[in-house]
């Protein structure tokens, strides 16, 4: 049995959970983006970000919570130097329900994962270890991500083996994306814990994994690990282990954390949040369209194909893209264009920052492709080079001659240089109708893709026949 | 010209050029000089007041915008954040700390033109009733420098009683405000939770505490609170009062209103036989002044010492744990601790009084024992706040001796921190239940003062200091001897 414990940083928001310093840290000299309050000055006090709430509370209504009445914060008490009150403010249903949502579910294959509870908090500050050994090691502060708005998403433990971990975190993650709150594939903003048990033993908190690639390497581990203590009649205790990204195992904390009695209070310096049913029914309406309400979209309004519509609906790039750049004539070949050609192009943040691709260049391009002036074919060497400059269709048609060849006499003069080049597919081709896309594709090789391929074949059939 | 005048004569005077705003500063601080040696109002004296004064003269020659108080030389308490002046709370822990920012009032005062001469002295962290656990020793009553002034805000009320400033800011946790105001004959506001912005205000028990005005009339306290209360975006917890102007109709008196006696905090064992004679007496002052004045019963008024000090514990654990030296403090170097041993040694810098309550936080909010005492105190406090709350539907205002004794003298209730703790138990009422509480100097007993305390209900800010201003009236006091 394996439960998770997911913190994502809400880093759509302008600013921190409790004061005006920039909620996306990244890109700052160290303790470059802290103000008094972030970093717990005395006499500051927290400001709740109140778009927080409403982000957070998107989040708790996209995993199906219930929201509770209202919303109250607490102070989570423990001395760590990255943390510079020494308390985290964070959420408890310590009085009755108060933390942003509780009792959600969300489907994987068909397996409703519960989910526990959800809460936003404030991420601690960074500690970077420096020096030459253990002896000589130095401990640097870095404040700046201190008072990131974070959320945190406490599965029940629902799943059974780290491959549902997995398509579980990818849905979550492309759930956090849609919803545009978060940016999981930003480093550091979507961490997981693990808890992971087999029957009848007590739960193994799993901590400090750095990707869910590791995580599921981690889950792997800690269930075996615990499989083999009990083939042999070891108790497993309940503890909190470490995972030793070097050496990819789980190891015991020797630091009594897990018992650490962190003496909960009420943080009165923010009032209760009344969640009244009008912001609740605004903040509703405000959510983007769902990822299974886009694909459902998809399918029924274009015709689109299940796997095409499944890629292009869960990822908010491409569906961003796809949105800004159909309409209803063009949506299956648009679609079809980001899900087949576009995609290799920019498959990684860094890429789609660079692409000077604009949802513009696609619906130009379809339409180049419909009015018979490029191949499809050809439409894959354009995209690559509108991602690179960012110019017109026309412009790199004209530049890279990509145009169509429909001159039959042009196309002909190729179609028997290829006869002559490959008697032996000819011969092939001759017995079987079904091997001559062979040949048609050593044509559209000759001329790179641009030849009209319709016209191509009725040629190379009427030489060989 | 005179130092013992009242905020609106202190305006009048700049207004018609009977003095000048450096005049009457720098008659201020030779007045810090000549008597800080004896009474040690102040951790630390602004040495750019006059300089300061002079520049809002220049203003006003020059027919700028001056802001409200003209240069008044106003003290502020070691708690409260002023920019660029060192904030120590009176601890050893924060000897260095120079605050970066301002505290919203700190930023008024600037912004309004008053003069800041100093940061007066406090028990460290506001934790005490005499001003004795201050880090930087003692501050003296003016009355009789053999006694305490009162506290934490003992040395707020001392620099204005010794003409040392015109105006202070305290803070009231449990009394804070009212004590000192008490045993020093100074007029002490604690107003309702969220009527001023904590914003800058060193945390000690968040929940409950408030910065308080004061000065040596009623008048004077309604014209700083006048400035310094209302909505601030820096703190969640202030509420809107609708720019009130406490000044007007301040002489409205209280014919007709209802005066209500709180029997258990006029019944106590450790009750004064003075103080409950001067008590007594005001209680015939109401009465003349035209007041319907009868006795109502808080029962849970028994509890509140309990109560207060658990919620003040656990909050307090929890506000000064960030006192770990890392990022301000005093010099230590950091290098070759671990982390948890290093903790421990830094906060060897807390004074007594403190650790107490650190411990004492540290195990009343625990798994296991909050059930039995923090949760226990936080239903005394809702249930107070009802009882006070239906004492409301029937009187305009609860009254009481702010203090039940008299001042002590220096070390008397040191070594018995329980018999200290009981020198909250009329005051710390007003705290749990978030309502406003002043303190009116009513007699000097045997050459020490006796302050008549004054609830009102949530926002009443306007009536209470109504009532104040017409108890004031009826008294004649003797000035003190400097």
């Amino acid at each position: 049995m394996i439960g998770l414990e997911i913190h994502c940083q809400l880093t759509k928001l302008e600013s921190k959970l409790f004061c005006t310093c920039k909620a996306n840290y990244r890109g700052f000299e160290p303790n470059e983006n802290i103000c008094p309050i972030c970093v717990g000055l005395p006499g500051t006090l927290p400001r709740l970000n109140q778009k927080a709430v409403e982000k957070a509370t998107m989040i708790a209504m996209a995993l199906n919570c219930e929201t509770p009445q209202k919303v109250g914060f607490f102070r989570k008490n423990y001395f760590y130097p990255d943390l510079p009150k020494n308390f985290q403010i964070t959420q408890l249903n310590l009085y009755g329900p108060t933390s942003i949502g509780e009792k959600g579910k969300i489907m994987i294959e068909d397996k409703p994962i519960r989910i526990r509870r959800i809460q936003i908090e404030e991420d601690p500050g960074r500690l970077i270890y420096e020096g030459a050994s253990e002896q000589t090691q130095i401990t640097l502060v870095d404040y700046n991500r201190a008072g990131t708005p974070l959320v945190e998403i406490v599965t029940e433990p629902d799943f059974e083996d780290p491959r549902q971990v997995r398509i579980f975190l990818n849905i979550l993650s492309d759930l956090l994306e849609n919803l545009g709150v978060s940016d999981p594939s930003l480093e550091g903003a979507m961490r997981a814990d693990a808890n992971v048990s087999i029957e009848n033993s007590p739960r193994v908190e799993v901590k400090n994994i750095n990707s869910f690639y590791d995580l599921e390497k981690a889950i792997h581990f800690e269930t075996t690990r615990q499989q083999s203590l009990n083939e042999r009649g070891i108790p497993i205790i309940q503890e909190t282990r470490h995972w030793d990204d070097r050496r990819k195992i789980t190891v015991s904390s020797r630091t009594k954390e897990e018992e650490e009695d962190y003496r909960y209070i009420l943080e009165g310096d923010i009032p209760w949040v009344l969640m009244d049913g009008q912001s609740l029914e605004l903040w509703k309406k405000n959510m983007p369209e769902s990822i299974s309400s886009k694909k459902e979209r998809y399918l029924s309004k274009y015709g689109i194909a299940p796997q095409v519509a499944d890629v292009l609906s869960s990822d908010k790039y491409y569906s961003d893209l796809f949105e800004q750049s159909h309409d209803d004539l063009n949506a299956k070949d648009v679609a079809n264009m980001i899900t087949t050609d576009l995609m290799g192009l920019v498959d990684t943040r860094e890429k789609r920052e660079q692409s000077k691709l604009t949802p513009k260049h696609l619906s130009e391009l379809v339409q180049q492709i419909k009015s018979g002036k490029i191949t499809r074919n050809s439409a894959k060497n354009i995209l690559q080079e509108i991602v690179k400059t960012g110019d017109t269709v026309t412009e790199i048609i004209a530049r890279t001659g990509s145009s169509k060849i429909t001159n039959e006499a042009e196309i002909a003069k190729i179609v028997d240089d290829v006869i002559r080049e490959e008697p032996n597919a000819v011969q092939q081709a001759k017995e079987n109708e079904q091997t001559i896309n062979f040949l048609v594709g050593k044509i559209m090789q000759k001329t790179k893709g641009k030849a009209d391929p319709t016209l191509a074949l009725r040629i190379l059939k009427q030489k060989i026949a | 010209m005179k130092l013992e005048i009242s905020a609106n004569e202190y305006v009048n005077g700049i207004k018609d050029g009977t003095f000048t705003a450096e005049e009457f500063t720098a008659r201020t601080m030779e007045q810090i000089s000549k008597l800080e040696p004896k009474l040690h109002a102040f951790i630390s004296v602004n040495n750019d007041a006059v300089e300061q004064a002079r520049m809002i003269d220049k203003k006003i020659r020059e027919n700028e915008k001056v802001g409200v108080f003209y240069g008044m030389p106003i003290s502020v308490k070691d708690n409260i954040c002023v920019k660029g002046s060192r904030t120590t709370c009176g601890s050893k822990m924060l000897q260095d700390f120079v605050s970066p920012y301002d505290a919203t009032v700190s930023s008024i005062l600037k912004s309004e033109d008053a003069t800041i001469v100093g940061k007066t002295n406090l028990d460290e962290f506001a934790m005490g009733v005499a001003t004795e656990f201050s880090a930087f020793g003692p501050t003296k009553n003016p009355w009789n420098t053999d006694c305490v002034p009162g506290g934490s805000s003992g040395g707020s009320a001392v620099s204005i009683r010794a003409l040392e400033s015109l105006l202070s800011l305290g803070s009231d946790t449990g009394g804070s405000v009212r004590n000192p105001a008490s045993f020093c004959s100074v007029v002490g506001l604690k107003p309702t939770y969220g009527l001023i912005s904590r914003y800058g205000l060193v945390s000690y028990a968040n929940s409950i505490e408030q910065i308080g005005p004061m000065g040596r009339s009623v008048e004077d306290v309604a014209f700083l609170l006048n400035h310094i209360a209302g909505k601030d975006q820096n703190d969640n917890t202030t509420i809107d009062n609708g720019h009130q102007n406490y000044l007007s109709d301040l002489d409205a008196g209280i014919q007709g209103k209802r005066v209500g006696i709180i029997k258990e905090m006029c019944k106590s064992e450790g009750l004064d036989k003075n103080v409950e004679s001067a008590f007594r007496r005001s209680v015939s002052s109401f009465e003349k002044l035209g007041a319907n004045v009868g006795e109502v019963s808080l029962d849970l008024v028994d509890y509140t010492i309990a109560a207060y000090y658990i919620l003040t514990a656990s909050e307090a654990g929890s506000n000064l744990a960030r006192y770990d030296n890392l990022r301000y403090g005093f010099d230590f170097p950091q290098e070759g601790y671990e982390f948890k041993s290093y903790i421990s040694k830094a906060r060897k810098q807390f004074g007594p009084e403190v650790t107490r309550r650190m411990i004492l936080g540290g195990f009343v909010p625990s798994a296991g024992f909050a059930g039995k005492y923090l949760l226990k105190a936080l239903q005394v406090k809702s249930k107070l706040q009802k009882e006070i709350g239906e004492a409301f539907k029937k009187f305009d205002f609860l009254i009481s001796p702010t203090v039940p004794i008299l001042p002590f003298r220096f070390g008397e209730k040191t070594n018995d921190p329980l018999a200290m703790y009981l020198a909250d138990i009329n005051t710390a009422t007003a705290n749990l239940t978030g309502v406003p509480a002043i303190s009116v100097p009513f007699e000097i007993s045997n050459g020490l003062p006796i302050g008549i305390q004054i609830h009102a209900n949530r926002l009443e800010e306007k009536q209470i200091l109504q009532a104040a201003y017409a108890l004031e009236k009826t008294t004649n006091l003797p000035e003190v001897q400097l």
